[in-house]
């Protein structure tokens, strides 16, 4: 294979400590290796430019069965466009792109990883399906677990050996990554029509509470090693007066420190911070970011994303399916929803944020204040729920706006309420401006230790898979007009994939091969668990056992992480 | 020794049973038994074996005969219709699997094609509800588990989908439903008295076509507002009586069938049944769902989706983007519109199924059919292709009515040479690029002659 050395670049590497240092980047056969490794190298001059690792998108909505109802039941989304193909397969959608434009697009910004955030395990195959079709990008997909039948029995019972066996089978059988739960007993709840509205109300029958199954998910994480900790959409999504419930859900956390072999140091990653941090009541909410933050700063063992509101119209989609059917009696539009059977309850709505709406105003300043009162940025990330606060796409608008408070000031001034806005957040005060090293810690140095990938992704260390973007930005003469930042992170200059030049002057040049990273927990034998698992599908399933896990030929490319909790 | 392989997916209708055990020869060439399944399952794996398969493509001759010709003679005989053709129409995809499906579609980007399949003159009119009102679904564990109520509307599941009611609505004893049968409400709505109004505890004739006036008076009673003595043939105290029901239920689901797809108002049917669904959510939990007929027919709108953002009348001839409109470019539209030079007859009959102005028109053009059967499409063709027969002979991913995926097996090897639809449309699709890269000379010189679209071959 070819070998590349990238030079003269502004380096960014936070998992080295790199801080926009000129230094050379070499690339042997898709691996980044010493400089020293090289015999005759093609060269990339970054004079000028900004060098990272590839990004790493810890959460976002982009492959299964509730992305897919969203691109089919929107039809109207793709009419109007100005579409020029490049790549190999056209490129159609906009909030909720098709598989090849969500590859191209996040290449093109220079990301190579993204963790889908909810796999229904009933619907992996299709998962998997889509993984197939996505090109250039690296995906993991996280089975939905906090409404889970197995487990809700287990940790009613607080029984959380059984939960991990049960966890690790099923990781195994829907080749998934890590432990999602979405609005924890709410969405069986649902099942009923009903919510948990917070984490001390039980669920109907079940009778377990939600915090129970947060820290029995914790527990039951720790105790197999995973690399990535549970990644929770807490309960009472999107109301006034829910950071409560969210400092609750955080402090659930108190007293567990991270047990894995992979780095990763939090027990927690909550995510889309954003919906999560009102106060007040009714439409009169208002920020409560320095609370929050200041518990997320003072406590090592929590990770949080942003979930930036952008202001577009956009597709909601949730395995929260109360608060989908919320939503839609929020703006009347269509709504979707999909009940699986035993595992979890998912819902689909159209929603457009706006400058002129002062509560979707609140919510852009409510993002924004978490991005900046930030203290560790290693800790924080950026997303923007894609596609539910906003598109994937908007990533570089985002970090166009943590990066300037001119950019801020110019958004804020064209709102409707501005006003009002300022008055309800604190936005207006924050004079902070995130710097590139902090961008890149947010984007992938972050991200890959939080998801316990660190070796592989988010760095440009030596060993690690040689993804690299190099973004057409001078760090030592930053551009005046930060319309520049967007640019240069919207379509960077280049991006490779596995060594290989994907993206050159922000359009597609190759295709290189993506793949699937999965991880395969040994557990000790388990026969109480063995027999739920086939009690409940003789039972309560719609279809057999032998045909629930994913067949091998359906697994793509697949990279797995091993982990041993037999011992 | 005969094998038996279990947990066999069945390639018939949209309930798509997966706990058939088939038996078959020593050789792996017949089926000698099979298990589970209906009368209909059963006959296709009965078929699979049965004398008289086609093996080889057949191409028509001038004569009206066919002639055997080899698969690379068909695989590049495809790809020159599809080449010269400024807008060829890829319809069908009933019986396949997802993998042919996604195949199918990459060969229809490459060569400028509308794709379409047979939602087009089925639930299409469900698709156009959905896009206007949404969804509110669930599988059909979810309704075995947890529904005391169920509605079939326009629907004869006893006939259309044999196992439906025994494996996830009516009769199945479920998690919260450990009564089966006895804990649950039969509503069944139709003009006619079906086999499947025979087990409802409650039969309302609706007048045909009133359906949309039906749900009106519910939606009116649900509301709690007044209505006439008697709507759509039916009286007021039953549609009391059964909104009544509707509202207590604890979770329902409303499984409706052609009976409001292809009755007067259409996808206007489907869509206020769906407003009735978000009305009733309002007081308790109520799904719907759309009785999809063949057991992988949800399959292309899925795949599709993620392909192009469209389940359905895709026009892909401007190769760079796709377009959908209903009407326009939907299957037997462009066909009554003599507006497509070229047919590809994919795992459905189009002979059978499209009006007979529709085929007249497409028959003035080359006709493919893709299909390990010989049905009346494969019998007007230019060119027929067996292909081997999924669920059968091969394996792959299909949808389930509710959209979940269920692994199919391989139980018997096709006859010797057959290959899958997916590797059909993966050699198509290399033939078109050899074939284009061998003509890019003419390709440049049309280019530079100033022709703003060129049409490859043309």
């Amino acid at each position: 294979m070819s070998e590349i050395i990238i030079k003269n670049g502004f380096v960014f590497d936070p998992l080295q400590g790199i801080r926009g240092d000129k230094v050379d980047i070499a690339i042997k056969d898709g691996k980044i290796v010493e400089t020293t490794a090289l015999t005759n190298p093609k060269t990339i001059d970054a004079a000028g430019m900004t060098v990272m690792a590839g990004g790493v998108d810890i959460h976002s909505h982009v492959v299964g069965p509730k992305v897919n109802t969203g691109r089919l039941f929107r039809p109207e989304e793709k009419l109007f466009q100005n579409i020029k193909k490049t790549g190999s397969r056209m490129e159609m959608g906009t909030s909720i792109p098709s598989v090849y434009k969500t590859g191209y697009d996040y290449a093109r910004m220079g990301y190579s990883y993204v963790n889908e955030a909810a796999m229904p395990p009933l619907h992996s195959p299709h998962v998997h399906e889509e993984i197939r079709d996505t090109p250039i990008i690296d995906i993991s997909a996280m089975p939905v677990f906090g409404n889970n039948w197995f487990s809700l029995e287990y940790l009613k019972n607080n029984e959380i050996e059984n939960n991990a066996a049960y966890t690790a089978w099923l990781l195994r059988a829907t080749r998934g990554f890590g432990i999602k739960i979405v609005n924890p007993g709410g969405s069986e709840a649902w099942g009923w029509g009903l919510n948990c509205a917070n984490i001390h109300e039980p669920v109907p029958y079940f009778d377990v509470t939600p915090a129970q199954i947060i820290t029995g998910s914790i527990e039951t994480n720790e105790y197999l090693g995973l690399p990535h900790s549970i990644h929770i959409h807490p309960n009472n999504l999107g109301n006034p007066g829910n950071y409560v419930d969210t400092l609750e859900t955080l402090k659930l956390a108190e007293g567990y420190t991270a047990k894995n072999a992979f780095g990763r140091t939090q027990v927690m990653h909550l995510t889309h911070l954003q919906f999560h941090a009102y106060g007040g009541e009714g439409f009169n909410f208002e920020s409560k970011v320095p609370e929050i933050m200041d518990y997320v700063n003072s406590h090592d063992n929590i990770t949080v994303d942003i979930g930036q509101v952008t202001l577009d119209e956009t597709t909601t989609m949730t395995a929260d399916g109360p608060f989908e059917h919320h939503l839609r009696a929020v703006n009347n539009l269509k709504w979707a929803n999909v009940d699986v059977e035993l595992e979890t309850a998912a819902g689909v709505v159209p929603f457009v944020y706006s400058a002129n709406n002062k509560a979707n105003a609140v919510q852009w300043a409510i993002g924004l204040e978490i991005g900046l009162l930030a203290k560790d940025p290693m800790r924080t990330y950026i997303t923007t729920d894609h596609p539910n606060a906003g598109p994937f796409t908007r990533y570089p608008r985002v970090i166009k706006w943590l990066m300037s408070q001119a950019a801020r000031e110019a958004q804020m001034d064209a709102f409707k309420h501005r006003d009002k806005v300022i008055d309800v957040t604190n936005i207006a005060g924050i004079d902070r401006e995130l710097t590139l090293y902090e961008i890149a810690q947010m984007t992938r140095a972050g991200t890959a230790k939080a998801l316990g990938i660190a070796d592989m992704y988010g760095g440009l260390a030596p060993g690690m898979d040689a993804d690299v973007a190099i973004y057409n930005l001078n760090a030592e003469s930053m551009p005046s007009d930060a319309e520049e930042i967007e640019k240069a992170f919207s379509r960077c200059a280049y991006m490779l994939k596995d060594g290989i030049v994907a993206v050159k002057d922000g359009e597609i040049v190759a295709e290189p091969a993506k793949r699937t990273i999965w991880v395969d927990v040994k557990v000790p034998e388990n026969a109480q668990v063995n027999r739920d698992i086939y009690e409940h599908f003789l039972k309560h399933y719609s279809l057999k056992l032998e045909n629930y896990s994913l067949f091998e030929e359906h697994l793509h490319n697949p990279r797995v992480i091993e982990v041993n909790a037999a011992e | 020794m005969p094998k038996k392989i279990e947990n066999v997916g069945c390639p018939y209708c949209g309930v798509c049973c997966d706990d058939l055990v088939v038996t078959v020869s020593d050789d792996g060439r017949k089926v000698l038994e099979v298990e589970n399944a209906c009368a209909i399952g059963n006959e296709i794996f009965q078929h699979a074996s049965s004398e008289g398969r086609i093996s080889l493509p057949r191409l028509r001759q001038p004569d009206g005969t066919y002639k055997d010709i080899s698969y690379d003679e068909a695989v590049d005989y495809a790809a020159r219709v599809l080449i010269k053709a400024k807008k060829p129409l890829i319809f069908g995809f009933g019986s396949t699997n997802c993998e042919g499906m996604a195949a199918a579609a990459k060969v229809a980007e490459k060569a400028g094609a509308v794709l379409d399949n047979c939602a087009s003159i089925c639930h299409g009119s469900s698709f156009l509800a959905i896009f206007d009102n949404g969804y509110p679904s669930c599988t059909l564990g979810e309704t075995k588990n947890r529904a005391d109520v169920i509605v079939y509307w326009g629907s004869n599941p006893a006939h259309a989908h044999p196992r439906h009611m025994s494996r996830y609505s009516i009769f199945p004893r479920g998690f919260f439903t450990g009564k089966g049968h006895k804990g649950r409400k039969i509503i069944v709505i139709d003009p006619r008295y079906t086999d499947t109004a025979r087990v409802a505890d409650i039969y309302v004739q609706v007048k045909q076509g009133q359906d949309y006036d039906l749900f009106n008076a519910f939606r009116t009673v649900i509301r709690g507002e007044d209505i006439p003595d008697e709507v759509a043939g039916v009286k007021k105290e039953q549609i009391l009586q059964v909104a009544e029901i509707l509202k207590k239920a604890r979770f329902g689901t409303i499984f409706y069938g052609m009976g409001l797809c292809h009755s007067d108002g259409r996808n206007h049917n489907v869509d206020i049944a769906i407003s009735m669904t978000r009305d009733l959510n309002d007081f308790t939990k109520w799904t719907i769902m759309a009785m999809r007929g063949h057991y992988n027919i949800a399959g292309p709108g899925v795949v599709w989706a993620w392909t192009t953002g469209y389940p359905y009348c895709i026009d892909m001839s401007k190769k760079d983007r796709a377009y959908m409109n209903p009407g326009e470019t939907s299957s037997v539209d462009l066909a009554m519109r003599d507006e497509v030079d070229a047919f590809f007859n994919v795992g459905t009959d189009a002979g059978a199924h499209f009006p007979i102005e529709a085929v007249k028109h497409l028959k003035k053009h080359p006709w493919i059919t893709i299909d390990p059967n010989i049905c009346m499409a494969s019998e007007i063709s230019d060119l027929h292709i067996p292909v081997g027969i999924v669920g059968v002979e091969v394996p792959g991913i299909v949808y389930r009515m509710d959209n979940v995926p269920i692994q199919y097996r391989q139980v018997l090897n096709p006859p010797d040479g057959v290959i899958s639809d997916e590797e059909l449309f993966e050699r198509i699709h290399q033939r078109i690029s050899e074939i284009e890269a061998e003509e890019g000379i003419t390709q440049t010189s049309a280019a530079a002659a100033g022709t703003q679209t060129s049409f490859v071959g043309e």
